[in-house]
């Protein structure tokens, strides 16, 4: 006689709705962990979500917890708003690169830098999804986008910007990581790092960021597998995973 | 409570204070920076929030987060910021966040002065922001009118859940006088039915401003407008001297119309049949009080510290009933009586040389 075992279901935190991704795109596995991390931290039902301008503008029809949308880059912001009014919710943002690197650059290092007790998830595809493959901030040099035909040219139009090792710079935030979505150990690792940046704000530590690295098959013009072997090959290199800040305890008074 | 002599900024932040100011977010600019510093010593001591952001971008969207929860919300700023804001005045009016906003005006454009100007009317009565939409605006000109109107703003921001400017003149958010503080209200602890806070125990909550299906999004811009038209038939509000046998009208809003009035004051002592009518919203701007002086009066004439922004609505207003004339100063230069007054004089001539001006506009005085 066979035994039927539940080995892994759905996480109630996440909804029952068909994401609109694109086959391949790691945003459904971004948001799996989060909600699974949401659940086994037993926080969903006092969490509040900023979600940002790109493709998952809609995560709020994906994780069943309250939701605001943000202006394209001001998550950081609005989050700030929100957990200072509220100290006891869990409040956290999702942005991309095109979001959170470029246009909420500000919003976001002076988040890191105050120590603000929210969490940032921040998905690094290393182009503009929405708006249909433009040069993103985190682009690689050498990477053919609509708005770099050539290929990026880091005498026109710079270099990426590593957004962990600049946040690991400011005093107030306690814990950056920047993990991968490419195979099953990275998404092991990713989970357990954003697992850490929620307890990390749980325990009032300050501010955390966890960097996730990501497909974007559409615009990158591969299939879902390539797009996997890409993040490897052309984004590991310039974007190398780890913890580049991790501290134990608060270092800002409150 | 008693009269005291109060700045400007100091006694709209502690007006604010005392209707229940939750959180405070702010940037420093002049003239507006005493209302920032005033409420970084005071919100702290009674254990309410403050952030002195790293931009008013910032600074508005702290203010958008906030009010998401439900909470009494303020930020204050002047001219260039207010620029800034633009992008966070556009969601809040989106997804119907009531929030307070106090623009301390100064001279302009660009990096302009920091002398007190009212060049920012069409930008918080017309363009707070992308869209389609009007905020309510308060215009006060005294330091008394500054703390009453402030805490009105709270009152219609909440009611309304909308956005409410308070746009006070440089002057008078620099200058002091004697003004009478409310008492403190209670901050309450009743939670709005659609605020953010956690969805134990509830359905999820959802607070956006994006409708990516056309009709959708028109439904909610009709919906929007609707409350607009609630509010233009409810909340107009104005003030006015003298406009029972007034021939001539002359229209001022916040300080400008300070110095008005003591030209219709002068204008009267000669015998002139001269009135002063003060907007006190500026959106909606009082035109059902304007249209109701049109008959009497032959003549208005549009005062600001501006090149004429205002004017523009009140011709609206009187749509071609009477002539409307206008004077002002730019830059920041102080506007003075005896140019307004020289003001209603040219007015008058003017009409009475276009052979309208068949009745005398003087009057024996008494």
């Amino acid at each position: 006689m066979t035994v039927e075992q539940c080995v892994y279901e759905r996480p109630a935190a996440l909804t029952a709705a068909h994401t609109h991704y694109c086959p391949g795109c790691t945003h459904g596995i971004a948001h799996r962990l989060t909600a699974e991390v949401l659940q086994e931290l037993d926080v969903l039902g006092r969490a509040v979500g900023v979600a940002s301008v790109g493709c998952s503008v809609f995560i709020y029809n994906y994780i069943a917890c309250d939701f605001v949308s943000a202006a394209h880059g001001r998550a950081p912001a609005v989050a700030t708003g929100l957990k200072r009014v509220l100290p006891d919710r869990v409040i956290f943002t999702y942005q991309g690169d095109g979001d959170l690197a470029s246009i909420g650059l500000a919003e976001v290092l002076h988040a890191a830098a105050r120590g603000e007790q929210i969490t940032v998830i921040f998905i690094n595809n290393a182009i503009y999804g929405m708006t249909g493959g433009q040069l993103a901030p985190t682009s690689p040099v050498g990477m053919v986008t609509s708005s770099s035909p050539g290929g990026r040219d880091p005498h026109l139009a710079g270099y990426p910007v590593r957004v962990c090792e600049l946040v690991a710079q400011m005093e107030g935030a306690a814990y950056v990581a920047r993990r991968s979505l490419h195979d099953p150990a990275e998404i092991r690792k990713a989970k357990k790092a954003l697992r850490t940046a929620f307890e990390c704000q749980l325990a009032g530590r300050g501010f955390a960021l966890v960097e996730l690295l990501s497909t974007c098959p559409t615009n990158w013009g591969m299939t879902p597998e390539q797009s996997l072997r890409w993040i490897e090959e052309r984004m590991l290199p310039v974007f190398p995973p780890g913890e580049f800040r991790n501290v134990a305890a608060s270092n800002v008074q409150r | 409570m008693a009269r005291e002599l109060l700045k400007g900024n100091e006694a709209i932040a502690e007006a604010a204070v005392r209707a229940g100011l939750d959180a405070y977010f702010g940037y420093p600019i002049t003239p507006q920076t005493e209302l920032l510093e005033y409420l970084a010593r005071r919100m702290p001591e009674l254990g309410r929030a403050f952030v002195q952001a790293e931009s008013e971008v910032a600074a508005i969207n702290m203010v958008f987060g906030a009010a998401c929860a439900g909470k009494r919300v303020m930020t204050s700023s002047s001219g260039p910021g207010m620029s800034l804001m633009q992008e966070g005045l556009s969601y809040i009016a989106g997804a119907e966040l009531p929030a307070v906003v106090v623009d301390v005006m100064r001279g302009g454009p660009g990096l302009g002065n920091i002398a007190a100007c009212q060049s920012d009317y069409f930008q918080v009565t017309r363009s707070a922001g992308h869209g389609d939409f009007r905020p309510l605006v308060l215009a006060p000109a005294t330091v008394q009118e500054a703390i009453d109107l402030t805490q009105l703003a709270f009152d219609l921001a909440e009611r309304y859940r909308m956005l409410v400017i308070l746009l006070v003149d440089g002057n008078l958010g620099q200058m002091m006088e004697p003004a009478e503080l409310p008492p403190f209200r209670d901050q309450g602890s009743v939670t709005a039915p659609w605020a953010l806070s956690g969805a134990e125990g509830r359905a999820a909550r959802l607070i956006t401003s994006i409708y990516l299906q056309p009709e959708a999004l028109e439904r909610h811009n009709l919906a929007l407008q609707a409350k607009l038209t609630v509010i233009a038939e409810r909340e107009q509000r104005s003030a006015g001297m003298w406009l029972e046998d007034a021939e001539l009208v002359v229209v001022a809003f916040g300080s400008a119309a300070r110095v008005a009035q003591n030209a219709v004051e002068a204008a009267r002592a000669r015998g002139l049949a001269a009135g002063l009518f003060r907007p006190i919203t500026l959106s909606p701007l009082p035109v059902r009080h304007l249209a109701r002086l049109s008959p009497r009066a032959r003549a208005f004439l549009v005062i600001e510290m501006n090149a004429g922004q205002m004017v523009d609505d009140v011709r609206l207003a009187i749509a071609g009933r009477a002539p409307v004339r206008f004077h002002g100063r730019m830059g920041g230069v102080e506007l003075l009586p005896d140019e307004v007054l020289q003001a209603m004089h040219h007015t008058i001539g003017d009409i009475r040389v276009s052979g309208n001006g068949s009745r005398s506009f003087h009057r024996e005085v008494r």
